[in-house]
């Protein structure tokens, strides 16, 4: 009997980012990840933390990948895939490096709250020191480090900051109880210059 | 005649490269059950049935535990008829022979498969066709309308023959998965899993518009006489026409081109007559003829009147209140993109449905340009998104599967089988001209 949940190389192989979502996830939780791609992050969810996790992908490639690794998930889009949901099914709703794809985001977001008791948000951070001296000296869109594509492959990507981030949340009225900044696949103390110094921004939105 | 089956019998499995898909099932053989002898069964209209007599196969073996059983429901012209073949001279494999089988999609070398022709069918199961006790006349339409409900109640009885208490996973496509469905609503305590494959939870009205064109086509025919025609010329006229009505809409505007085209079937040019100009007519009179060979007009009507009473609401506008009871049940719902008679959307309406009552749902809208035979066809895609799914319920229920035998075994059963297969049909083996 084969399972594909054992094979360790599928789990430790988890990206720096996910990893550090996943610190932010309790044992037994109900989680909805949003554009879960080929279902990595919640197969380590489910095996390391026994959550009982669903996701939502676009792509078929993706929603097959998802499948052999034995993840729940629906093919379609965000608002198809939060729509249906009741208020508060889930403990936590992820999205996860999709923000930048996404054409409203207030919705989404919105949306994520009500079907979640919390949203983890996470992006790559194009304020980042790197991106704002590409920009100054090249005078070419800069390239987030952890989203290398370029300006004209699809889907397209509408960069964001975090203080982009932070001002949209102030707007919207939405609390931020935690945020988590990293640079590559290490982790930056809070306050001190972040939106430079951060490649990554992961944020927990209540 | 064209081919759709040969160009996918022979493509590489996506589980493992190491197994070909082109392991058969072997020879198989048709079964029969009777029961409701004494007490008939009740069916939704009101009316009762008995006895009643279900033709079914079975692959692979049972474990131990009695927990590895998987029902494969049949769509609109299938039968029990699933995979492998009747005898070595038997030219046709079933008509899933592209999934089922030791490595295929429904591993019979892992699960106990069972498939039966359904009630009002006439490959087997007690249908209209049949001999009324009664009378001593076959019932025509004298038979009572049946549901797809009646339809699974009638194969709980048969599960209750074979000792299966609960399946590991209900799956069919068309027809097929809203017997599927049914399963997993009315008798969720029964299902582990339930996988609708292009299909709908309620029969659309342009689907009840496709299958009274159907009927209307049998009424029309003189020798159907109200359907007692059993003695006396059967309606083949009518049920070919309501055959190639059905052909058109398991086939999509694309595939038509890629198949047909304007070809012409026999001729240089246009005839300027009525005889068959273009291939898409030929195409179309050679299955609706080949049809009226093994079916039974008013089992068409019977039939097509279940699938048009389909909705598992019950005229509620609310489906996800259907789904209440099965939250327990693990679903993969699968639609493709080009089937415009049981189109994604009512996939999506399900999925939407089952998301709401809390259920477990998978669901892949697959890309395909085949239309609604794209359940038969896609066969790669299905093979790996299938055996997947069906692996990760093995998993999650810690279901113990019969050993594997080595591909050596395998490799020497099926050269076994070609051999004998040889010795009968000399060198047309494999070539399947009636595809």
């Amino acid at each position: 009997m084969t399972t594909i949940s054992s094979n360790p190389a599928e789990t430790t192989a988890l990206r720096f980012d996910l990893l550090t979502v996943a610190e932010f996830i309790q044992p037994k939780e109900k989680v909805l990840d949003l554009g879960c791609g080929d279902g990595a992050l919640l197969r380590y969810l489910i095996d390391r933390k026994g959550v009982k996790g669903r996701g939502v992908e676009l792509s078929e490639e993706g929603v097959l990948a998802c499948v052999r690794r034995g993840v729940s998930v629906r093919q379609g889009n965000l608002q198809e895939g939060l729509g249906d949901y009741p208020d508060h099914s889930f403990d936590t709703v992820i999205l996860s490096f999709t923000i930048p794809y996404i054409n409203d985001p207030a919705f989404i977001i919105g949306e994520m709250l009500r079907v979640g008791s919390r949203a983890i948000v996470s992006f790559p951070n194009w304020g980042n020191w790197r991106c704002r001296l590409s920009f100054l000296f090249t005078g070419r869109m800069p390239v987030a480090a952890e989203l290398p594509q370029a300006w004209d492959s699809a889907p397209r990507a509408r960069p964001l900051t975090v203080r982009d981030f932070e001002e949209f949340c102030l707007r919207h009225r939405i609390r931020i109880a935690r945020k988590i900044s990293l640079q590559g696949a290490q982790r930056i103390a809070a306050q001190l210059g972040e939106n430079m110094r951060s490649t990554t921004a992961i944020f927990e939105l209540r | 005649m064209i081919s759709c089956g040969i160009w996918i019998r022979h493509c590489n499995n996506p589980i493992s490269p190491y197994i070909p898909m082109t392991y058969s099932a072997g020879i198989v053989q048709k079964q029969f059950f009777t029961f409701a002898e004494d007490q008939p069964m009740p069916l939704d209209s009101g009316e009762t049935l008995g006895p009643i007599t279900l033709a079914y196969e079975t692959y692979g073996a049972l474990n131990a535990e009695r927990s590895n059983a998987i029902l494969i429901e049949h769509a609109l012209s299938g039968d029990s008829h699933l995979a492998g073949y009747y005898s070595f001279a038997d030219k046709t494999p079933g008509w899933w022979d592209d999934c089922v089988g030791p490595g295929k999609a429904f591993d019979t070398n892992k699960f106990f498969i069972i498939c039966s022709n359904v009630i009002g069918g006439c490959q087997g199961s007690t249908g209209p066709g049949s001999i009324n006790p009664k009378t001593g006349k076959a019932y025509g339409l004298n038979f009572p309308v049946l549901t797809i409900g009646d339809m699974a109640r009638a194969q709980t009885h048969l599960l209750d023959h074979l000792g299966i208490h609960q399946l590991l996973a209900v799956a069919g496509g068309s027809m097929g998965g809203m017997q599927a469905l049914e399963w997993a609503c009315s008798y969720p305590q029964r299902v582990k899993a339930c996988l609708p494959i292009a299909t709908t939870a309620r029969h659309s009205p342009m689907l009840i518009a496709f299958s009274e064109v159907g009927r209307q086509a049998i009424y029309a025919d003189p020798n159907w006489n109200h359907g007692d025609y059993y003695e006396t010329n059967r309606p083949n006229a009518g049920l070919a026409v309501a055959r190639m009505v059905g052909h058109i809409t398991y086939l999509s505007e694309e595939s038509m081109h890629h198949k047909f085209g304007r070809r012409l079937q026999e001729r240089a040019r246009y005839g300027y007559d009525f005889e068959t100009d273009f291939a898409i007519e030929s195409y179309l009179r050679y299955k609706g003829n080949r049809f009226t060979e093994r079916f039974d007009a008013n089992s068409y009507l019977y039939i097509t009147k279940a699938l048009d009473y389909f909705d598992l609401a019950n005229g509620a506008h609310n489906l996800a209140a259907a789904f209440a009871n099965s939250t327990e049940v693990i679903y993969l719902v699968i639609s493709f993109t080009s089937d415009w008679l049981y189109p994604p959307y009512h996939s999506k309406e399900m999925v939407s449905a089952l998301s709401a009552a809390g259920a477990d749902v998978t669901y892949v809208n697959i890309q395909s340009s085949w239309g609604h035979d794209a359940f038969l066809l896609e066969v790669n895609t299905m093979t790996g998104l299938l055996s997947n799914f069906l692996n990760r319920i093995v998993d999650q229920f810690h279901i113990s599967l019969p050993p594997a035998p080595s591909v050596e075994a395998l490799d020497r059963a099926q050269a076994a089988l070609e051999q004998a297969q040889r010795a009968v049909q000399g060198d047309s083996v494999g070539v399947d001209m009636t595809a």
